[in-house]
């Protein structure tokens, strides 16, 4: 690993190796610390937004993320002809790269993120599994163990009790999985999760028992070089649709004091655990058929990097977390100890995506005509990547800004990101703002009683209010 | 023997081509699968018929209502 820097200048210039809004977010904070910052593009994003943030931009290839954003040659190379010191991977393409991390140390590059070993060590459902039991945390009832034999993986599932889930080892983004009701459907389940893990290269499957009704809950931890780790508390992630966030609020509706310590106990004991440093998000699925308890709370896995909605915990915190990770990246203790870390009021965050709900979700690329996102209203963040006249491309994400309300009870929160969200307006694409606000409109939502399912069943009628 | 134009419903790339010319295909039967923004998107035959050709390559960027295969129903 190459040495820390010597202070928060010697990491300049940084190199974002991301685009959309996340890049110009790191942007933002490195020009207030008086950081110089280098963009990197590919040939669909040469005029784009995170361009125009940055105070130097080199070009990595073409279009296709495979031939840019997530080639770890060409963004070496643009370090290097930039004159790079450091390197902030942001979220998603190379973030979670071990391989990444590693590359940027050998070449002298500062990574912002966490040692490639501790990305290693949370790499796969399994590890992260054996980390958890070997940190006293409890993982969601189930097997995940070497032996592989079809007798042994029913057995586990008897044991743990029908339903339960099939997941690759390997999997992610939904491949891999199979819900499986009774004993029956085992055997066949079985095979079609098996056979989609052998595209992961890894054909190794664990049984997990299955939360019929669940609540995505996770915490934020951030960890020093110098042993020091803190939580800066939960969010609430429950609003998905196809695995995907859509909202995300915090504090958790239901989340008392006491259970907040357990889960930022169980958190920054598995950061711990791996050596972590910096910034960490660690998963659980909770139980939506019974209140938030201990009992009922299950650590599913790490994500090692900052995540898109980090900016509900910098509203009810004040901090900024990117400046956290410059400090941390630099050498710098964390500014605060657990105990000076306060939490302020509700916020609640949603992602503007082009898409166009009314024709099934499909995405909506073209050129953005003409854009109003809700600034300068009172408590509303926005952190948008896009400006009227962009050309939203078919490659990247549709995620193109995010829209966070910040207000002293949570009822207040949801009604300021409703309204703001009704203020958003897209000429040439279209976006979901209008399903966002009817979404935070809803009755479950607005009692807290809602699971990953929800956004999924009521689409129909989320739909048929926002005409009204 | 009509000949029905197959179409793409949104801007994309081409990820891959499930169906070669002479395949006999049913109504809804998979053609080709495009990318766009991290989904996959698959573009099914309206009809049944024989797939006369294909108009497009795999990597491939498409345009909304591009005319990306022929059917012969």
């Amino acid at each position: 690993m190459a040495a820390p820097a010597a202070s928060l200048a010697a990491l300049g210039p940084v190199l974002i190796a991301n685009r959309g809004e996340i890049a110009c977010r790191i942007a933002a904070t490195c020009r207030r610390l008086g950081i110089p910052t280098v963009a990197v593009y590919s040939d669909a994003d040469a005029t784009a937004l995170h361009v125009a943030a940055a105070d130097d931009a080199e070009r990595i290839g073409p279009a296709p993320p495979r031939e840019s954003y997530l080639s770890i040659p060409a963004i070496l190379d643009a370090a290097r002809h930039a004159g790079a010191r450091s390197v902030h991977p942001g979220y998603g393409f190379l973030s979670e790269n071990a391989d990444f991390a590693a590359a940027c140390a050998a070449a002298g590059l500062v990574f912002i993120g966490p040692p490639a070993e501790a990305i290693r060590a949370m790499g796969g459902k399994a590890a992260a599994r054996a980390v958890a039991r070997g940190a006293g945390v409890p993982s969601v009832p189930g097997y995940d163990g070497e032996n592989q034999s079809d007798a042994v993986l029913l057995a586990a599932a008897e044991s743990v009790g029908f339903p339960v889930m099939i997941k690759a080892v390997a999997g992610g983004g939904g491949r891999g999985m199979r819900r499986v009701p009774d004993a029956a459907a085992f055997p066949a389940a079985l095979e079609g999760a098996r056979r989609e893990a052998a595209a992961f290269g890894d054909t190794r499957v664990l049984v997990e028992k299955l939360v019929q009704r669940a609540r995505h809950i996770e915490v934020q931890v951030f960890a020093d070089r110098h042993g020091n780790v803190v939580h800066l508390g939960e969010r609430d992630c429950t609003l998905q649709r196809r695995n995907q966030k859509l909202v995300e609020e915090s504090p958790a509706p239901g989340m008392d004091a006491a259970l907040r310590e357990e889960l930022g106990r169980r958190a920054t004991a598995l950061a711990s655990a791996v050596g972590y440093v910096g910034a960490g998000t660690l998963e659980f699925v909770a139980d939506a058929d019974a209140p938030l308890a201990a009992d009922r709370i299950w650590f599913i896995e790490m994500n090692t990097r900052l995540q898109v909605e980090h900016p509900v915990t910098e509203m009810v915190t004040g901090l900024d977390l990117v400046e956290w990770q410059l400090r941390v990246a630099a050498g710098e203790p964390l500014p605060l100890r657990q105990e000076q870390i306060r939490l302020d009021g509700h916020a609640v965050e949603a992602r503007l995506c082009a898409e166009d709900p009314a024709r099934g979700f499909l995405p909506s690329p073209g050129r953005l005509a003409a854009l109003h996102l809700p600034e300068g209203l009172e408590g509303v963040r926005v952190d948008t990547g896009v400006r009227a006249g962009d050309l939203v491309t078919p490659f990247y994400d549709p995620l193109l800004a995010k829209v966070i309300a910040h207000a002293p009870t949570r009822e207040a929160a949801l009604d300021r990101l409703a309204e703001a969200l009704r203020r958003c307006a897209a000429e040439g694409i279209r976006i979901n703002a209008a399903f966002l606000a009817a979404a935070l409109d809803s009755a479950e939502m607005r009692s807290g009683e809602v699971d990953t399912g929800f956004l999924e069943r009521a689409r129909t009628r989320l739909l048929l209010a926002r005409a009204a | 023997m009509s000949e029905v134009k197959v179409v793409s419903e949104i801007a994309a790339s081409v990820w891959k081509i499930q169906a070669n010319p002479g395949d006999r295909v049913e109504e809804g039967d998979v053609i080709l699968i495009l990318e766009s923004m991290k989904m996959e998107i698959p573009v099914t035959a309206p009809q049944a018929g024989t797939v006369q050709a294909i108009l497009v390559r795999e990597g491939e960027t498409v345009e909304e209502d591009q005319h990306v295969a022929t059917l012969a129903g």
